[in-house]
């Protein structure tokens, strides 16, 4: 049980670290100063989640084990975050949409995980739900403005959303895992978290002037450690200075 | 009419003299206008253009508390660069403008950051030299005469007292560490310290603008004076890490009180001000970019934000 | 330079906790309302500043003229009779 206990808190964990990575690669490079900040907070609201979840999944692990040895630590295959989350910026489009599609799923989850019968869980789904409420309202908006805006604007965020779009389904794909933690009231309910997802996330998509994709599917399992080839760049970078100098303090 | 500019530039000087502070709507001489625009968009475009070495290390923080404490690090910067654009923007300047100055060469910014960040150390070294020059610099512009500029100052310095201790604590922790770290803080403070001690500008005898700055109090004490606060505080910190100064001409004099130092080479110096440092063109060509990137960003906020105005007129009129 | 419109300058004031007054922080840019209330938000209170935000367009607000500094205000110089100190009473007085 333990063990699958770690493993569901990395699946929440490391969503917020890929997503948190991509966000922060884009400090100092925003379409203005206001804007870089904004994503910035972002980025350091999902790190700070991120070391929540870690910091209990280590102690779940004893030994050793420490939040940095889970951030850094641990080969693609051993990451559980969702397809979605790896994808890269391309542009500000790219950015807010990923964000949007991301945030409407994560703010339901928080939700349900108040409710966790694991007292960590539903603690830091109590705190995190603050902070993922601010950025549904910051995403939701900008994708309006970029939908709504000019030619252009709607041009490239539906051009990120018919990209982003399809890796929509796998926050929804139920693991054996996913399954059990439902059950055993620790984990969400995905499918129907899925009946909200959509329903939100189509009104929003037309109050934007976007038109919704096709339903699309594509083979994602990133929960089963199976990624797309832009994680092992993001885990490069990451882990570029506990590889090259192990067992050292920082 | 002569007269009376004179008049009103004496009765100006005279508000200074007496410790006034100068704020924009106030009467006050073009010259005045003009070298605080040129100064405050300086400190202004150092700000956002730091942000590049260090956020170039963001993605590589070698641990969750150190990514976090860099990030929050970085983001400050932007805060700062954005205070300091809106004390220049009461002078009667957009921040297009601003950004326009700077993206075309036009507008200088501290050539600290034309040099590149090789290590993770070099983020600890640059927390705590740059951060601690600039310290001296912005501690004493908080009495600086135009009232915008000085409030930028004051925010500035309150939220960046934490940035020279974070820089501090790296170093100390490298120092603590392996012989793999130690030499990775020693090669950065070899790399940083010259380049850190040039941050307080030319000599007092080539610096050109020092006299009216001091009589505008912008500036309150000259780049030699600065640069001997910096040299004094900073080598004994250097002994408590445990690393050497790469100055052999380094020594305490105990006449004059301060440290003596060796020459410093101001033809490094003028050629990355003129552009032929090691990364002028990169972090030039990284503004540029981000700014053309976020155009169309900027002019759909403002399209929907105008549709969204006339929405809401035509709904009154109805 | 892009002759496009840029965001306009908005007035950020905030009222650090309540009880007190919301005093000027700076001011930032932002195409509309909602933008400039969330730019206020991560630009200004990262550091748990504040407990409510008020952004005012700048061009709204109306500002006195300092040139006019002498009728406005040295009017009220000579009017001591204002302030409690202009009126004599007796040290043994308590309380007033």
């Amino acid at each position: 049980m333990e063990n699958k206990l770690y493993d569901y808190i990395l699946s929440l964990g490391d969503n917020s670290l890929i997503l948190g990575h991509r966000l922060s690669e884009l400090c100092g490079h925003g379409p203005s100063l206001e804007t870089d900040i904004a994503l910035t907070n972002i980025s350091l609201d999902l790190y700070g989640q991120v070391r929540n979840y870690f910091q209990y999944a280590a102690e779940l692990a004893g030994e050793d084990a420490s939040e940095d040895s889970i951030a850094f630590l641990r080969t693609d295959r051993q990451h559980k975050n969702v397809w979605l989350v790896e994808q890269p910026n391309e542009d500000f489009g790219h950015v807010i949409c990923r964000q949007f599609l991301f945030d409407s799923f994560h703010m339901p989850l928080m939700k349900q995980l108040c409710e966790s019968k694991d007292e960590r869980i539903s603690a830091i789904a109590k705190k995190s739900i603050k902070e993922s409420s601010y950025h549904e309202r910051f995403s939701s908006e900008w994708m309006k403005r970029l939908g709504a805006g000019t030619e252009v604007s709607n041009q490239k965020v539906q051009a990120a959303l018919d990209h982003l779009y399809p890796f929509v389904n796998e926050f929804f794909q139920e693991t054996p895992l996913d399954k059990e933690m439902k059950e055993n009231g620790i984990g969400g309910d995905l499918p129907a978290i899925k009946e909200v997802y959509f329903k939100n996330v189509h009104a929003l998509l037309l109050e934007a002037g976007l038109t919704i994709p096709e339903p699309d599917w594509r083979q994602t399992d990133g929960k089963l450690g199976y990624h797309s080839e832009h994680l092992g760049f993001i885990l490069a970078e990451l882990q570029y200075m506990q590889r090259s100098y192990p067992n050292s303090d920082w | 009419m002569e007269l009376d500019i004179n008049k009103l530039e004496n009765d100006f000087q005279a508000r200074i003299d007496a410790g006034e502070n100068i704020e924009p709507k106030s009467w006050m001489p073009e010259k005045y206008r003009k070298t605080h625009i040129r100064q405050i968009s300086q400190h202004g475009h150092s700000e956002i253009v730091g942000m590049l070495p260090e956020g170039n290390w963001i993605t590589r923080a070698p641990s969750l508390r150190r990514k976090v404490g860099l990030l929050a690090k970085v983001q400050d910067e932007a805060g700062h660069g954005l205070y300091l654009y809106s004390a220049a923007e009461t002078l009667g300047i957009s921040r297009d403008e601003l950004f326009h100055q700077l993206h075309t060469g036009k507008a200088k910014y501290s050539s600290i950051f034309n040099y590149p960040t090789l290590s993770w150390a070099d983020i600890g070294a640059i927390g705590w030299l740059v951060d601690g020059a600039a310290i001296i610099n912005q501690v004493m512009l908080t009495r600086t005469s135009y009232g915008p500029y000085a409030r930028a100052m004051v925010r500035i310095c309150k939220e960046e007292s934490f940035h020279q201790r974070q820089g501090y604590e790296m170093m100390l922790t490298l120092c603590a560490g392996t012989p793999a770290q130690k030499e990775m803080a020693q090669d950065a403070l070899n790399r940083f310290w010259w380049p850190s001690i040039m941050m307080f500008g030319p000599r007092d005898e080539e610096s050109p603008h020092t006299e009216q700055a001091m009589k505008w109090k912008i500036k309150l004490k000259t780049n030699d004076e600065l640069r001997q606060q910096f040299i004094d505080i900073t080598v004994p910190q250097a002994e408590i890490l445990g690393l050497t100064i790469p100055d052999p001409d380094l020594k305490w004099n105990e006449e004059t009180g301060h440290y003596d130092h060796g020459p410093i080479d101001w033809d490094e110096f003028w050629q990355v001000v003129k552009g032929n440092g090691r990364c002028n063109k990169e972090r030039l060509g990284a503004r540029v970019k981000a700014w053309d990137d976020g155009e169309w960003v900027r002019d759909a906020a403002m399209a929907f934000a105008e549709k969204k105005e006339k929405s809401k007129e035509a709904k009154k009129a109805s | 330079m892009s002759t496009k419109k840029e965001w306009p300058i908005w007035e950020v004031f905030i009222r650090s906790k309540n009880g007190l007054e919301h005093r000027h922080a700076g001011s930032l840019h932002a195409a509309d309302a909602e933008m400039a209330m969330e730019n206020a938000r991560d630009v200004y209170t990262r550091r748990q500043e504040g407990v409510s935000l008020w952004v005012v367009e700048s061009k709204h607000i109306v500002a006195s003229n300092p040139e006019a500094n002498g009728e406005m205000f040295a009017p009220a110089e000579d009017k001591v009779y204002r302030h409690p100190t202009f009126y004599e009473l007796p040290i043994e007085l308590k309380h007033m």
